[in-house]
């Protein structure tokens, strides 16, 4: 692989390929999903959806056990009398708020999170944050963003989030590398170490641990993005001044090295020292795909829409384990976020954007792949008919991204077809 | 609004998806936003169905919103239509939908499609999952099922099983078991495992069985007006019940009884003297209001434990519960808030919890045992075993099921004997609850004077010990309330951790009545004595 010139690949890429656009009936969570992952990163935030009963029981599902551990995520179901009249609706949200924060003075960051009910009958929830950051204030500091399945589909409720928090940001003139969407913390260790080790620095992160640690931003600061969704926080920094520097997701050995590679020229880091920076863990990353690309290698994939990670995680499935993508769908599609990646993806894939989830079906169908990459609705029942499915919202829940995590990665998608021959074995014994 | 974050019950569409899931034929159209495709893991996930559930979501956008969501609804019901040739359709709307007021039940109507479509009133903001099933099960018999003359022999129908109901499965195979034993054939089980055509042959049914008033007292009540048809008013859940239940039938049919029982384990179980120590043990009940009522009767009557407090979420069932506490004495808790239930089983310091999922991880944080009787309910309670609930069956997997999680005779009696062994100790817990036993430090000289200000040394930390949890005021003792010296502190951390709360309460209790400012080991032995049985 090249580092210089990926363009120059044998393949022409599928920057250009058209993409089949389709509207019809979806199979896709609502932004309010990324509450789940979120609230665990952001150690001194509560996410306060203001929605129906129905949002509040998407939570508990999507959630799983964590709802038990006095997770720090709530819905204020609005009920028939808040739907009667909207003044009052001001005065239930300030009260319930406001009991919230007597039960846990430790909130710093409290979001109120839009949903589809609150968005429809177009509760103000902005001008709401506005005047509960001032009657909290400056203990407590108030967003709004909308994680409402008519806005926002899964892993766009993060993006939501953040670039609700932009432009709250303080503003800086220092030159500031900022690692923007939120990570494991064990990963977000690992690329800060591999950052140091080059010299790099200082590097915020966007979202931070604490309310302490928010970053500030300024016409100085250069941002480089470790999620593909999200499209409205890059605009977001960009309005602040920020420059972007665009580069491969770092998902397996070759999307880390031309993630740090893309920051690593930013910051003027000779082309020996980050050799010898990564080199081993390269090595090492390169030895944990290889065992399970023995598994993977030379079979077919396909991809329902689901986070907008299918893209970077179809290069990847490519040309490190030598799957072939049939089609790849993706809720949205950033040009401009996932270019470098659809640089690198060979040519061949249906790139569909949006969805219409029985015609999609057909196509799956007709395509027969060996794996099919989809949600926890659409996996047993394609179970059930023969097809080997590997469900997609484990690789939003688990540490992949960077080089330790690269066979883990891997590993995720070959376990499914090992899986279908030790159990066929059993069968035939 | 109401601050909510967890939920008993899920919203009305979710039940009305439940009676669409359980069918076989039906298909439903539900006008949603992008993201209520979320239910179909329920189904696909926690009841491992093999097929995706019948239900066409309209999943309209924020560029939807105004005119065009309409034309969005017809064209998904068109192609719903098309696609899978449903015998009958419902449609309806979620929340979000019925604010938007655009009207599924006309716009379908508009249609003209040939097929049966019944339209369902689903109110959001006041109504949840039960209601949706009972209400959405209702409305498919009124349309569909009409007067029909009688079968020659004997039969007929279940009604109330859905897709993602609590044992659900077996409870009809169960039932449908026992009325053979007594000559009935089923003319329909519906909606679980039903079609659109055989609600329309319901009316041929003599008489019908209510196994789920929660989701079938609808139906059961429209049956009985528009085709004649009796229905049931026991449910076989429990061995006494079970027997009432085919006396009822008896009465219905004119047939016997009286049928084979040999299979029946649970009385002679519980009366072995193994079930001894199961005798006066305090168990609070929490659950649907079925499954509770019955479960009260089972612990009461069968198994002879002592009901410390039941109650149900379900507000529908609140004058039943009333009715049923009362006879044990007790004033039955009726709430969808996890924490009011929480409190109630902290202040009742049971030995036992009979609930739901969520009353599981309440037993786990408050260290104690817990069996599930009731929806809602995770992956493990959709077992592949066979495992109902009702009939002679259920009694013996109810039997088990309750026993399993107490401390069983032997151990208990060990544990009694020997409760200051270091390996052994109560707080070790019994091996079969999980998490790893607390191997007890021995001190090399208790700093016992430490004990006294409330404060245990690390060697005595008691992570199961629940009566912290009980009586949060216990480590700052309000003026007025009895102290507990340090030697009584002791001895009471020698009472086995499942009736320690009840002494601590009880000895303070005695304490308070009599005017005894500190409490010593006299006053412990002396309490007990006061309230033995």
């Amino acid at each position: 692989m090249s580092l210089d010139s990926p363009a120059l690949a044998p393949n022409r890429g599928c920057r250009d390929t058209p993409v089949l656009k389709e509207r019809g009936q979806r199979e896709v969570f609502c932004g309010l999903t990324g509450i789940i992952w979120l609230h665990r990163k952001m150690q001194d935030a509560f996410f306060l959806v203001v929605g129906s009963r129905t949002c509040a029981h998407l939570l508990q599902s999507a959630a799983g056990v964590m709802i038990f551990a006095e997770p720090r995520f709530g819905t204020a179901i609005l009920e028939e009398k808040d739907l009667a009249g909207l003044a009052d609706a001001n005065t239930e949200l300030d009260r319930e708020v406001a009991r919230l924060l007597t039960r846990r003075p430790d909130i710093k960051q409290l979001f109120l999170v839009g949903s589809c009910p609150s968005e429809v009958i177009k509760l103000d929830l902005a001008r709401a944050a506005e005047r509960l950051s001032g009657l909290h204030a400056p203990h407590v500091r108030v967003y709004n963003y909308s994680g409402s399945g008519i806005e926002t589909t899964f892993t766009q409720g993060e993006d939501a989030c953040l670039a609700a928090m932009v432009p709250t940001l303080a503003s800086t003139t220092a030159r500031e590398l900022l690692v923007v969407g939120a990570l494991p913390d064990v990963v977000e260790d690992q690329c800060l170490s591999l950052l140091a080790q080059l010299g790099i620095g200082p590097v915020r992160m966007l979202p931070a641990r604490r309310a302490a640690d928010l970053p500030a931003v300024g016409p100085e600061t250069v941002f480089a993005l470790v999620q593909p969704f999200l499209g409205d926080t890059h605009a977001a920094l960009i309005r602040r001044g920020a420059r972007h520097l665009p580069a491969a997701f770092p998902f397996g050995e070759e999307g880390t090295t031309l993630w740090l590679w893309a920051v690593a020229q930013e910051f003027g880091i000779s082309r020996d020292h980050f050799d010898a920076v990564t080199a081993a863990p390269r090595a090492r990353a390169a030895k944990a795909v290889a065992a399970h690309a023995a598994t993977l290698n030379g079979k077919s994939v396909f991809f329902f829409p689901d986070s907008q990670l299918e893209i970077p995680l179809a290069r990847f499935l490519a040309r490190e384990c030598g799957m072939t993508p049939l089609e790849v769908g993706t809720p949205f599609l950033h040009a401009a976020i996932t270019g470098p990646d659809l640089d690198l993806l060979p040519e061949g894939p249906v790139i569909s954007e949006g969805q219409d989830v029985d015609r999609q079906l057909d196509r799956q169908h007709a395509a027969a792949p060996d794996l099919t990459v989809c949600g926890l609705g659409l996996a047993n029942p394609l179970e059930a008919q023969g097809h080997t499915t590997k469900w997609a919202i484990e690789l939003v829940f688990t540490p992949v991204h960077f080089y330790e995590q690269a066979g883990d990665l891997a590993a995720l998608f070959s376990r499914p077809l090992r899986r279908k021959a030790l159990l066929s074995k059993g069968v035939a014994a | 609004m109401k601050l909510t974050l967890w939920t008993y019950e899920g919203p009305p569409h979710v039940g009305a998806m439940r009676v669409a899931t359980g069918m076989t034929g039906l298909h439903y159209v539900l006008h949603a936003p992008q993201g209520d495709t979320y239910a179909d893991l329920l189904f696909t996930m926690i009841e491992r169905r093999n097929h995706r559930p019948p239900v066409t979501y309209t999943t309209f956008q924020a560029r939807d919103l105004g005119a065009d969501t309409a034309n969005l609804f017809k064209d998904a019901a068109r192609d719903a239509y098309a696609r899978f040739k449903p015998q009958a359709m419902i449609v309806g709307a979620s929340c979000t939908a019925e604010l938007i007021q655009d009207d599924p039940g006309g716009l379908a109507g508009a249609l003209d499609l040939p097929c049966p479509v019944i339209p369902l009133d689903l109110p959001s903001y006041q109504r949840k999952e039960n209601f949706g099933a009972d209400e959405t099960f209702h409305q498919l018999c009124r349309a569909l099922s009409k007067p029909m003359p009688r079968t020659d022999s004997i039969t007929c129908n279940i009604l109330g099983a859905t897709a993602l109901g609590f044992r659900h499965r077996d409870d009809v195979a169960e039932v449908t078991k026992l009325l053979g034993l007594m000559g009935i054939t089923v003319n329909v089980a519906a909606p679980l495992g039903s079609t659109p055509a055989d609600i329309v042959r319901m009316g041929q049914a003599h008489f019908n069985v209510l196994l789920y008033p929660e989701t079938g007292e609808g139906a059961a009540r429209c049956l009985e007006k528009t085709c004649g048809q009796p229905y049931t008013k026991v449910v076989p859940l429990g061995v006494g019940a079970t027997r009432d239940f085919l006396h009822e039938v008896a009465s219905l049919t004119g047939l016997s009884p009286k049928v084979d029982e040999s299979a029946l384990r649970l009385p002679w179980w519980s009366a072995s003297v193994d079930s001894t120590y199961l005798t006066g043990k305090r168990v609070f009940l929490f659950g649907d209001a079925t499954h509770v009522i019955a479960a009260a009767r089972i612990a009461a009557t069968e198994i002879g434990f002592e009901v410390v407090g039941m109650g149900c979420y379900n507000r529908e069932f609140a004058r039943p519960m009333r009715a049923a506490a009362k006879a044990y004495g007790l004033e039955a808790l009726i709430t969808d808030d996890y924490l009011e239930v929480e409190d109630a089983i902290a202040a009742a310091a049971p030995e036992l919890i009979l609930g739901t999922q969520q009353e599981r991880h309440i037993g786990k944080r408050l260290g104690i045992p817990c069996a599930v009787i009731s929806s809602p309910v995770h992956v493990q309670d959709f077992p592949a075993r066979y495992s109902p609930q009702m009939g002679f069956e259920g009694a013996n997997v109810i039997f088990d099921t309750w026993i399993h999680p107490l401390v069983m005779g032997l151990e208990e009696h060990l544990l009694t004997m020997f409760r200051e062994d270091f390996e052994f100790h109560s707080d070790a817990g019994p091996s079969h609850h999980g998490g790893k036993a607390d191997l007890r430090e021995v001190p090399d000289e208790a700093p016992l004077a430490s004990v006294a200000g409330g404060a245990l040394p690390p060697g005595f930390a008691a992570p199961r010990d629940i009566s912290e949890q009980m009586k949060p005021e216990a480590t700052a003792p309000l003026l007025g309330e009895p102290v507990w010296l340090a030697a009584a502190e002791r001895e009471l951390k020698k009472i086995p951790f499942f009736v320690r709360g009840k002494a601590k309460r009880n000895t303070e209790g005695y304490a308070r009545e009599k005017g005894v400012a500190e409490i010593s080991v006299e006053t412990l032995y002396e309490a007990k004595a006061h309230y033995a049985r």
